[in-house]
């Protein structure tokens, strides 16, 4: 059971970690200019619904299977996402918004989150690897 | 025309011709040289400062307002000018003024003394004399017969100290008159390659000028004056294009230039435009070889002059014309860069000769030796350019309100190409003037204690810090302007200041430049910089970058000067003289071929529209403006009406009346045809005025009250997606419709709420994917809203926001009921058909390495990092931008921003337009504090504080403008450790900050507690983000006046009219006085506040009513009387309007009338309701810092 909810986890986790990368390689990608802001706000606002409910998936599972330190550890993050979402003035196109991006370093910014999110998928990755094998021992 | 202006009576104008003269007579041996030159040295001299613009203007007859300072600034000239005299010639002095000055000092001196002299002296200096005066007498020839009565007259004059110039007139002339011949092939050349309108005038004066002085070389009594007059009409024509465009005119008119050398007798000068223009004036090349033939020693004379003058000449050449049609200008640029002659070989030899000693004077100065590179170039290119010259000192004169003192765009060229940016750098220091300066604008002002803050006139732009030779070709200010004119090396110093770091331009904006068609674009190959004034020649074959520093070679096409018809000088090119070009792009600059003008009008024909009759003015005008529309033979238009239903016009050559088509399925909108609704305006126009006319008189009985905008503009933009273009928009109510239909947000009794305002932003996205889709397409879309009623213009104006479009608003138009709206709805609109626009446009801002761009604000789309799409560009929009300093600036002295647009001309020609701004890098917090720009500091913080009120509030916005001011002062509080601890400080630089940032705080846009309805609020918000500086600074601080007794103390002559100059008055009801009438000019609105008691001779003879009570309550223009008093008002008023593209409504106040409260409530140092006064305001932000 245990076992089946880290590999649960860790799968979902996996999709994280791509999402993470591919909004990174997304971004970077506007910021060299290979892009234009339209089609890279468009693209990465079609994962943003995505993103939540992988996050919200893994911070449910850890709860049902009462795993408090982990699920401590995902909440934040979760709240984040959501939080984002819902903030997103009326008239803006989604989370991402080609005609603000270029502005008040809000590129950066998002670069920045990405990578944060990237660097706590990894690290998270590897407490679902971690747990799953000591779960599948224990077995 | 402009030989009247000539001959006539300023002392100054006399005095300039003669300075120019003298240039000319001490060139003699110079023979262009020194007329050239001698333009050259104003600028260089750097003696003016400011007068010397103020002077050429005054030279320039045209500038009607310039004439009055012309005068005093040019004795001082002349002042200077001898005390150089006096001093050894410092010729070499490529980049200092000083040498250029000294050598025509020299030829003045004896001037002065007497003109019988100058040959004389000529003859001392240039051996070569004789045969240059040879060559004049060639040119003479042509003078001659055209101006032979002229000559005598001016022997007249030459006794007065003005005159001084007369005695080298003759000589003057006579390197003019080979100029003129010279030009006058140029200009015939150039004309054909069509230079504007203005460009034609211009060469009229000159022509006469020309004569005047060819009478002088012939050996004829040389007439001081006439000379000298002569010699000014250049100058005049330069001012006149200068008034309006400062250095960018320049370019142009070096174009013209030619055509005026060839006429004016300003024989330096004149021919230093055809030198530079001498693209356009292969002609120029037959007169060229002559001067080539000279021996040595003249050329050195030349070389002297040319280092002096030849920088300005190119430049002021420009300066002369107006541009008007861009696409003939281009074309005399083609052609001068295709004319190529080979005299340019030999010149050079004979320089260096020269060089060697023939010149005395260039042995001079130390300065020499590092110019010596240079030098040889300009001696040989010096024939031609320096008439050029002379002329570019003229533009910077204009005297018109909005101006600054600006920078002689013409005279760097010499100095810069060679040093590189460390040799420049180490130049700063040598300026006399900027200790001064510096001190002045660091002065400690006690804000509590000064009670009288405002200047008496509208203060100029700060200057930067730099050697004059770049101060001179930098970019103009009413063009490309910094918060800071001294860029902090670091962003800890920045920091530190606590002021906005960023850049204010307004790219696209009317005026006249060089334009230049070559097959390569010589750019940086790793930032696709535009080679341009700052950048540094390694040797002839390398530049180096001043973006990122890397180093280029000079292409082979480079090497050729088109202006100069010579080789090997690369620093020579009209890129690298001005720092405002435009190229005529190859195919690589296209994506598709050029697009044709296309004009979309998509019209609101509901009841409430037609109640408010809009549609009637709007036909009018644009039946008017039909042959106005820019465009060419491509030009296509299409009509779209709307109300819940969308009405196609079926257009197609060969009907015999417009079709309407109707499209009554809105929630899928669909073309009925897909070919016959946009036409060719020129095959159908008929059938466009049928429509016109028939258009208002359609839908008088409609009773549908819906707007289906949405679908409208969804329509429009299938309709347009094709072609790109030009969508106008005219909307009267909310859209109620459709896709993108509004509810109303505003809560009327929340308008006046001290608390947050809501809905400042917009309600859907709908418009702003519309825009995006727009703008992908290259289709602009400009709104105009004329409601009484609430419309959300904060979703509508999305769709104008983000495809580069711009906003306009009428606030209860009705064409009955508000006369003064229905007015400025027919000037706006006269403006706006008939207006300049450019196509599928983008702009790319760079700077140098180390700084980047974090926030834009205006009207566009933010394509990628630095990269703006702008689907259409009008001459009327600003924008800003916001820096700040990533590395260090610390191995760098200079820091350069360049702004490239490229678009689609209305005619269908791919043109890049480039500005570039040079700026001094600092490393003391007192020197960032000393080079602060308030104006644009406040117009910088106003977008930042509407980004912020739309994001988080709008108390949050106004407290942090407030927070601005108090942390500035108090940084610099904490940085001067020489200041009295009481009182508010202000560096003198910035004493108006706390002014403007208190009149922010009381502009409709971020006022509270006032009652302010939304749409006019978000409108106002509309305006800060998109207008030009000019514009924002007369709308936060309106300028006012008193107008009632106005005296000629003071006042500006230009032409023969007489203008006013009444002192600026603060903006306080203190100020007004029951007996007095006050002029207030908002910028966009002016209001003439008529007090109670006005003397009734002003009421009689200026409003031409007998008394105060019959004056109507809804005067709204003055009437043109035949009285002094008249007369002198119109004139100040017109004046004060000579600068501005849209008339600005006119209301007269009196004290029983509604627009009263209007009035008052512009004067923003006085307390309202919820509103500190001035006062208040400065003890509230003393207060702040001291917590």
């Amino acid at each position: 059971m245990e076992a089946a909810v880290f590999i649960l986890s860790l799968v979902d986790c996996c999709a994280l970690i791509f999402l993470s990368v591919y909004f990174i390689i997304t971004l970077s990608d506007l910021e060299c200019d290979y892009i234009n802001a339209r089609a890279c706000c468009s693209k990465l606002n079609k994962w943003i619904i995505p993103e939540i409910i992988g996050q919200a998936l893994a911070t449910v599972l850890m709860l049902v299977s009462m795993h408090w330190f982990v699920f401590i550890l995902n909440l934040p993050v979760a709240a984040w996402n959501i939080y984002r979402y819902t903030k997103v003035p009326m008239g803006n196109m989604g989370v991402y918004d080609p005609t603000e991006i270029h502005n008040r370093g809000q590129l950066k910014s998002h670069m920045k989150e990405a990578m944060i999110k990237l660097g706590f998928h990894l690290l998270c990755f590897f407490i679902y690897l971690y747990s799953m094998i000591l779960a599948l021992i224990n077995d | 025309m402009s030989a009247p202006g000539y001959t006539n009576p300023n002392p100054s104008v006399n005095n300039y011709g003669s300075s120019s003269t003298q240039n000319g007579g001490g060139a003699a041996s110079c023979q262009n040289g020194p007329g050239q030159t001698y333009p050259a040295m104003h600028p260089s001299s750097g003696y003016y400062n400011s007068a010397p613009p103020q002077t050429y203007p005054t030279m320039t007859g045209h500038g009607a307002a310039q004439t009055g300072k012309v005068p005093v600034s040019s004795t001082d000239y002349s002042g200077n000018y001898y005390p150089n005299s006096s001093g050894p010639s410092p010729h070499p002095a490529a980049p200092g003024t000083h040498p250029p000055a000294h050598h025509y000092a020299t030829a003045n001196s004896p001037v002065s003394g007497a003109p019988l002299q100058h040959p004389v002296q000529s003859y001392q200096q240039a051996t070569s004399y004789g045969v240059q005066a040879g060559y004049y007498g060639q040119q003479y020839n042509h003078p001659s017969q055209v101006h032979p009565p002229q000559q005598q007259p001016s022997l007249v004059p030459a006794s007065s100290g003005n005159n001084l110039g007369a005695p080298l007139y003759p000589i003057v002339s006579y390197p003019s008159a080979p100029g003129s011949s010279q030009y006058g092939t140029l200009r015939s050349s150039q004309t054909a390659a069509g230079p504007p309108p203005v460009s034609t005038v211009m060469p009229l004066p000159p022509t006469q000028n020309s004569s005047q002085q060819f009478p002088q070389g012939n050996g004829a009594t040389p007439t001081p004056a006439h000379a000298g007059y002569g010699a000014p009409p250049f100058s005049q024509t330069a001012t006149v294009n200068g008034q309006s465009n400062a250095v960018q005119q320049h370019y142009e008119q070096n174009l013209h230039n030619p055509m005026s050398h060839h006429y004016s007798g300003a024989p330096p000068g004149s021919e230093a435009p055809n030198m530079e223009r001498a693209p356009s004036g292969t002609p120029g090349t037959s007169v060229h070889s002559s001067p080539q033939h000279h021996p040595g020693l003249l050329y050195g004379d030349r070389r002297l002059n040319s280092a002096v003058s030849s920088v300005p000449g190119d430049h002021s050449s420009s300066s002369s014309d107006h541009e008007e049609e861009d696409e003939e200008d281009e074309e005399a640029g083609g052609d001068s860069s295709s004319t190529t002659t080979g005299s340019a070989s030999p010149v050079p030899n004979s320089y260096e000769s020269l060089e060697g000693g023939s010149y005395p004077d260039i042995s001079g100065p130390p300065a020499a030796v590092p110019t010596k590179q240079q030098a040889p170039p300009f001696g040989y290119n010096y024939p031609t350019m320096h008439p050029a010259y002379q002329q570019n000192p003229a533009p910077r004169p204009d005297p018109s309100p909005s101006h600054g003192g600006y920078s002689q765009p013409g005279y760097q060229p010499y100095s810069q190409p060679f040093p590189s940016l460390t040799e420049l750098s180490s130049a700063l220091g040598g300026l006399s003037g900027a200790p001064e300066l510096e001190m002045e604008t660091l002065r400690p002002v006690n804000l509590l204690q000064e009670r009288n803050i405002l200047p008496p006139k509208r203060t100029p732009p700060p200057e930067p810090n730099l050697s004059s030779d770049l101060r001179k070709v930098n970019c103009s200010p009413d063009t490309f302007r910094c918060t800071l004119t001294s860029i902090p090396q670091t962003q800890a110093l920045l920091n530190k200041a606590r002021l906005p770091l960023g850049l204010l331009l307004h790219p696209f904006r009317d005026l006249t430049l060089p334009v230049i068609t070559s097959n390569t674009i010589v750019r940086c190959r790793s930032c696709r910089t535009y080679i341009n004034p700052f950048v540094s020649f390694l040797d002839q074959r390398r530049w180096k970058c001043n973006l990122c520093y890397r180093v280029n070679d000079v292409p082979e096409e480079f090497m050729y000067n088109p202006v100069t018809r010579s080789y090997g000088e690369p620093h020579k090119r009209p890129e690298v003289q001005n720092s405002t070009v435009e190229f005529i792009a190859s195919s690589d600059y296209m994506l598709r071929p050029p697009q044709p003008a296309v004009y979309l009008f998509v019209l609101d024909v509901s009841h409430n529209a037609v109640e408010s009759g809009y549609l009637n003015v709007f036909c009018q005008s644009l039946l008017d403006s039909l042959d106005k529309l820019p465009g060419d033979t491509r030009t296509r238009i299409g009509f779209v009406t709307f109300d819940s239903t969308i009405h196609f016009y079926n257009l197609q050559e060969g009907l015999s009346q417009p079709q309407m088509l109707v499209v009554s399925d809105i929630e899928d909108v669909f073309l009925p045809t897909h070919d016959s609704l946009l036409v060719n305006l020129k095959e159908s126009k008929e059938l466009v005025k049928d429509l016109l006319n028939s258009l208002p008189g359609m839908f008088a009985h409609t009773r549908e009250t819906q707007s289906a905008l949405g679908p409208a503009l969804q329509a429009a933009y299938k309709l347009m997606s094709p072609t790109g273009g030009r969508v106008s928009v005219f909307q009267t109510q909310l859209a109620t419709v459709g896709a993108g239909h509004l509810q109303s947000r505003e809560d009327p009794n929340l308008r006046s709420s001290t608390k947050n305002v809501q809905h400042l932003g917009p309600a859907t996205d709908f418009y702003k994917k519309l825009a995006l889709d727009c703008s992908g397409q290259q289709i602009g879309v400009d709104l105009f809203l004329l409601s009484s009623l609430y419309s959300d213009l904060a979703t509508l104006a999305c769709v104008s926001k983000y495809s580069a479009g711009s906003v306009f608003y009428y606030p209860s138009f009705h064409h009955h009921h508000n006369p003064a709206q229905r007015q400025k709805f027919h000037k706006d609109l006269q403006r706006y058909l008939a207006r300049k626009i450019g196509f599928e446009a983008v702009m790319r801002i760079r700077c140098t390495k180390g700084l980047s761009i974090h926030t834009f604000h205006g009207n566009f789309f933010v394509r990628s990092t630095d990269l703006l799409s702008l689907a259409n560009v009008n001459p009327d929009s600003g924008f800003a931008v916001q820096m700040s300093i990533e590395e260090s600036l610390a191995d760098t002295s200079l820091v350069c921003f360049q702004a490239a647009l490229l678009y689609t001309s209305s005619k269908g020609k791919r043109r890049i337009r480039v500005h570039t701004l040079c700026l001094p890098v600092v490393s003391q917090l007192n020197d960032v504090f000393a080079g602060a720009d308030v104006q644009a500091i406040s117009c910088l913080l106003a977008n930042m504080a509407i980004d912020r009120s739309i994001s988080s509030g709008l108390s949050d916005a106004r407290d942090a403008l407030v927070n601005a001011v108090v942390d500035c002062l108090a940084a610099y509080r904490a940085n001067g450790s020489n200041i009295q601890p009481s009182g508010l400080i202000a560096p003198a630089a910035l004493r108006l900050f706390p002014l403007y940032v208190l009149a922010l705080l009381k502009q409709k846009a971020l006022r509270t507690g006032t009652s302010t309805r939304l749409d006019e609020r978000v409108f106002a918000m509309c305006e800060f983000k998109s207008q030009p500086l000019h514009q924002i600074t007369r709308m936060v601080h309106p300028d006012l006046y008193r107008i009632d007794n106005m005296t000629e103390q003071g006042a500006l002559h230009l032409n023969d009219s007489v203008i006013p100059q009444p002192p600026l008055l603060q903006l306080t009801a203190e100020k007004l006085t029951r007996e007095g009438a006050f002029l207030m000019d908002c910028g966009s609105v002016m209001y003439l506040w008529v007090g109670k008691c006005c003397h009734e001779t002003f009421v009689r003879d200026v409003l031409g009513y007998p008394n105060y009570a019959s004056i109507p309550v809804n005067m709204t223009e003055i009437p043109e009387l035949q009285t002094m008093y008249s007369e002198r008002t119109r004139a100040f008023l017109s004046w004060l309007l000579e600068s501005r593209t849209f008339t600005p409504a006119f209301h007269v106040v009196k004290d029983d009338a509604s627009v009263k409260s209007s009035f008052f409530q512009h004067l923003v140092e006085d307390r309202t309701e919820s509103a500190f006064s001035y006062y208040e305001f400065l003890l509230h932000v003393q207060q702040q810092m001291s917590k």
